[in-house]
């Protein structure tokens, strides 16, 4: 007997928030998703290319603050049911050495398809005050 | 370096297979903040109805980059890596990715637009499992800025 975790289509509300949290990146959290990620583009560890390129120091991985979302709407949706999920990268996010870059992450419905029962959910994330991700979308499959 | 609008069309792979496990999904998900136990625990993945652990959404840029690299390399595409930032990216799942899966990619130039001395260039990655079944498609867009 298997249980799926998909999310029930009935009762949900366009607007609905279903998952929110606050992560805090640190240089850490930056060198940890390069290894898993292989991306170790020098701009997401050394300052002193990152400055090079015209940044104001280290900035995180887009496709970091990327997953993160997804892992937000995936502690709703439940794992494997997310099938699209698109972003535009618009603001970087500079981590600072010693400190940390707090991003508030908030996942609300923003459309619900009846016939093929899945729950577009919007995500907005934050940082310093302003958006860090344009039109994230996240397509869920559900029950 | 400028970026060469004849590349659009060309097509790169198939490369040799990605082949996903479990000790990957696991370091991924740790990486992303993914707290689900179908990450870790087969058991936990088997109970959801998945043969083996369960990648997370993002996971399959993992496999995206290496086909990507081979556009953003090609001395006849122009793209100059230092001026490179990423515009957007989008994954479309046909299943998720399980451990175990053994993933052929292909890579496409889609796309090339220039304006104000920036160059989009959108990238297709095609993922097909050892069957030649699809299981996602990745597009991604890079701004490559043009050295003055």
């Amino acid at each position: 007997m298997t249980e799926s975790t998909s999310p029930s289509f009935e009762g949900l509300d366009k607007g609905q928030v279903v998952a929110e949290r606050e992560v805090a990146f640190t240089r850490d959290t930056l060198v940890r998703y390069a290894g898993a990620s292989g991306d170790f583009n020098p701009i997401h560890y050394n300052d002193v290319i990152a400055q090079e390129v015209g940044l104001p120091g280290v900035i995180a991985h887009g496709m970091l603050t990327m997953g993160v979302g997804a892992s937000v709407v995936e502690e709703w949706a439940g794992a494997g049911n997310v099938s699209d999920y698109q972003v535009r990268f618009t603001r970087p996010i500079p981590v600072p050495n010693p400190g940390e870059a707090t991003v508030l992450i908030k996942a609300v419905i923003g459309a619900l398809d009846e016939e093929r029962r899945t729950a577009r959910v919007d995500l907005t994330v934050e940082f310093d005050g302003a958006k860090v991700l344009g039109k994230a979308q996240a397509v869920v499959d559900c029950e | 370096m400028t970026v060469n609008l004849d590349a659009v069309g060309r097509s790169y792979g198939p490369f040799e297979p990605y082949e996903v496990t479990r000790v990957k999904i696991r370091e991924f998900a740790d990486a992303v903040d993914a707290w689900s136990g179908a990450h870790r625990d087969v058991a936990i993945a088997q109970a959801e109805g998945y043969e083996d652990l369960v990648a997370p959404t993002t996971f399959a840029v993992i496999i995206a980059q290496k086909a990507e690299f081979h556009v953003v390399t090609d001395p006849e595409v122009g793209v100059d890596f230092s001026m490179v930032v990423h515009a957007d990216e989008r994954f479309t799942h046909v299943r998720p990715l399980v451990a175990g899966d053994v993933i052929y990619t292909t890579v496409h130039i889609d796309d090339i637009k220039q304006r104000a001395g920036i160059s989009m260039v959108t990238s297709r990655t095609e993922l097909v499992d050892a069957d030649g079944a699809p299981v996602s498609t990745v597009v991604s867009t890079l701004a490559v800025r043009e050295a003055a």
